[in-house]
């Protein structure tokens, strides 16, 4: 079933977000295709968040078309977003990794294994029966990234998972993702990190006020910005 | 039980009779929030969940129903199960079951309205990370359920203590026959009437010492397993 | 998990209602809707043990006021009605409800007034009595109940050419409930009360009330039995029910009656020679 569907190429054809009075998102086209990461940078509040959730299909447009590969139905069946803040099941470790396997449609007798592996694979095996919530905020965000993983994705969009983690922690859930890009997993990550965009991206969408103002390869948008907000941007000014 | 000994001497002397009341009034109620339970929570998380044209006006209601007067409960379910009422084929008036089935419908509101209340909390919270795992309805209500568990106990121990407190529905479903339907809360109204007061306010204190010993058991063990898994 | 929890809860559930539910056709139980008399002076504790030994039958009672016990019995949920207002039994009997009704035991009525006696009816008779309580606007506790006592106290009145209806005032309380609540209202307000003189003289909480007055024949209180009628309620357990009627009646039963005494005083009366009326 799995190998039939595909959720990519991801179109935005014309898409705009409203809110009221307030423009979220800004007559956005791109198609989103298998490849290397691609990473989303902009200042707080250019729309980051919101596009990452119209992508994964939880906010729906209010112009414009989303399909994902050629759908214009959303059930996320091969994608998987990872929020900043993942919420954690009030179980353990083990069990939120099985209960996503469920979701995803695993049989019952191959969960054991997976499981197994999965937390093998974002480093928690130790911690398989350690209650969720107690896990650090770096463990929590490796779990997220099990279970998101879980769903043996073809697209997973990340809204910058590692915001509010040090150095070590942001390592692991680094080393993750990029294990996952050359496992063939399309990353579309949000991040305002520029040496995290110089370690992860594969080509920059950069976007000020709800528009996509630039979409580059990374060496391409960190030496030479084409728009004035962009070079202030990487200046490390305030692009309002 | 015999009239000249005082509640501590009846508990002392392990009175069978004495024991035979408080172990019905304790299967009565519990077994009435165990149904109501099977009831309550998942009707209450489904209002949570959905949204639909009077949504409103039912969250009120059950709000409202949380009050609802125990005597009044206990003779709509007198009607239904009497002889000439639409179910009195079942024989059932007067019997302890009769009791578990208006103490349920009195305490179905209480825990269908808490759990909404804990649920719509949880849900608000949860809601993105089930729409992206595409969770369906029922899976969506039974992860919020479990998840919210110890505070919906509140909502169990609510339900319990209306039920252990009430005599109104017992009364008049049960009868209070004496070995057969007579509770805690029916034997101090009776002892009252016959101006046995001191045995009355013993029994009274015995009801209230089983609440709280009750309610300990349910507050520690939360405490317990909320430190093995929370 | 979840599914865990669900089945335990309903084990449970399931466990308990087996545990308590009646024993089905084997059940040889008979409810009896009765007074607060009969059941508040402690007459059933003492009987039914007796019976049950004799015949093995459970009879559970369920203890109203004689209007309500009549009415419970008219919806079918009663086998047998044991009460003392003989003109409703007597029509209960009349409209169809129950087969026969049986004179089974007697006591009488007393008329229970603080020691301090405000009315000055000590050793009056009833009628004089109930008409210086009204003249003196003396606190009275009425059952106001539609019970035996109720409809006893209303026809006593009625003697004492009182017209209870027109003429009550804030003096006389109804208080809608069984006879010890009456009892224990009349003792809090230290007012006067007609009570059964079974549930007199086993009520604990006297406070400053006794006996005022007493003896009088009009205070007769006569107690009757009636089999719900099967005809119209194919549920009532006739053999079971007749089988407590008969007993009650028979010398077996009327030895019982007479020999429920407290504190060496006899409560009740046997008196079933009288064939049913």
């Amino acid at each position: 079933m799995r190998a039939t569907v595909s959720d990519l190429p991801l179109v935005l054809d014309g898409v705009s977000l409203q809110a009221g009075a307030t423009t979220i998102l800004d007559r956005l086209s791109l198609s989103i295709t298998p490849g290397a990461p691609t990473l989303i940078v902009g200042p707080n509040g250019s729309g980051k968040t919101s596009l990452l959730r119209l992508l994964m299909g939880l906010t729906a447009p209010t112009a414009g078309r989303v399909s994902w590969g050629g759908r214009s139905e959303s059930k996320p069946v091969r994608r998987a977003i990872l929020f900043q803040r993942p919420v954690m099941l009030r179980r353990t470790a083990a069990a939120n990794v099985a209960y996503a396997l469920a979701q995803a449609g695993t049989p019952r007798s191959e969960r054991a294994v997976r499981v197994a592996a999965l937390l093998e694979r974002v480093g928690l095996f130790d911690l398989a029966q350690r209650p969720a919530r107690r896990l650090s905020g770096g463990e929590q965000q490796r779990l997220a990234l099990a279970r998101a993983l879980a769903r043996d994705p073809e697209i997973l969009l990340l809204d910058e998972p590692t915001a509010s983690l040090d150095p070590a922690a942001t390592r692991g859930v680094e080393e993750i993702v990029l294990m996952a890009a050359q496992s063939g997993i399309k990353i579309v990550m949000a991040s305002h990190d520029l040496g995290q965009v110089r370690r992860l991206a594969g080509e920059v969408m950069f976007m000020v006020r709800g528009c996509l103002r630039e979409r580059a390869p990374t060496a391409a948008f960190l030496d030479h910005p084409t728009t004035p907000e962009a070079a202030a941007f990487l200046r490390g000014d305030l692009v309002i | 039980m015999s009239d000249q000994l005082s509640a501590w001497q009846l508990i002392l002397t392990g009175d069978a009779a004495l024991f035979a009341i408080v172990w019905l009034s304790l299967a009565v109620s519990l077994s009435a929030v165990a149904l109501a339970a099977l009831i309550g929570m998942p009707l209450g998380a489904l209002v949570a969940l959905t949204r639909f044209p009077g949504r409103s006006v039912l969250v009120v209601l059950l709000n409202a129903m949380m009050g609802l007067p125990p005597v009044v409960v206990g003779l709509a379910v007198y009607l239904l199960l009497s002889r000439s009422g639409p179910l009195g084929s079942m024989g059932i008036l007067f019997t302890p079951t009769a009791m578990i089935i208006a103490q349920t419908i009195l305490i179905v509101p209480i825990i269908a309205a808490l759990t909404r209340q804990t649920i719509e909390d949880l849900w608000a919270e949860y809601r993105d990370e089930l729409t992206a795992m595409d969770v369906s309805q029922a899976g969506r209500i039974a992860t919020l359920l479990w998840d919210a568990r110890f505070s919906l106990l509140t909502a169990l121990l609510a339900g319990f203590g209306r039920a252990a407190a009430e005599v109104g529905a017992v009364m008049i479903v049960g009868g209070n026959i004496d070995g057969f339907t007579r509770t805690m809360t029916t034997a101090v109204a009776l002892e009252t009437s016959k101006g046995n007061l001191p045995l009355a306010m013993g029994l009274g204190l015995v009801l209230v010492a089983i609440v709280l010993a009750i309610n300990a058991a349910a507050w520690g063990t939360r405490v317990w397993s909320e430190r093995q898994a929370s | 998990m979840a599914c865990r929890l669900t089945s335990l809860a309903s084990a449970l559930v399931f466990g308990i209602l087996a545990g308590l539910a009646p024993a089905g056709a084997q059940d040889r139980s008979i409810v009896v809707a009765s007074t607060t008399s009969t059941q508040d002076s402690g007459l059933f504790g003492h009987l039914l043990p007796l019976f049950k030994a004799r015949t093995g039958i459970e009879v559970k009672v369920i203890a109203q006021g004689t209007g309500q016990a009549l009415d419970t019995a008219r919806r079918g949920d009663a086998d047998v009605v044991f009460v003392h207002a003989k003109a409703q039994e007597e029509k209960f009997v009349a409209d169809g409800f129950g087969v026969k009704r049986f004179d089974v035991m007697y006591n009488d009525f007393v008329l229970i007034g603080p020691k301090s006696d405000p009315a000055g009816v000590r050793g009056k008779d009833i009628e004089t009595a109930l008409k210086a309580i009204q003249a003196k606007a003396a606190p009275f506790v009425s059952r106001g109940d539609k019970s035996g006592t109720h409809s006893a106290e209303l026809a006593l009145w009625k003697l004492a050419g009182v017209d209870i209806a027109a003429t009550k005032g804030p003096w006389y309380r109804e208080i809608g409930q069984g006879m010890g609540p009456a009892l224990n209202t009349a003792a809090a307000m230290n007012g006067y009360v007609l009570a059964d003189r079974g549930t007199w003289i086993s009520f604990k909480n006297r406070g400053e009330l006794e006996i005022a007055v007493e003896g009088d024949n009009r205070l007769f209180n006569q107690y009757g039995l009636i089999l719900v009628n099967p005809a119209k309620f194919p549920s009532v357990k006739k053999e079971l029910g007749q089988t407590f009627i008969d007993w009650l009646v028979s010398t077996e039963g009327r030895a019982a009656i007479a020999g429920y005494k407290i504190a060496g005083q006899q409560l009740f009366f046997p008196n079933a020679e009288k064939k049913g009326s």
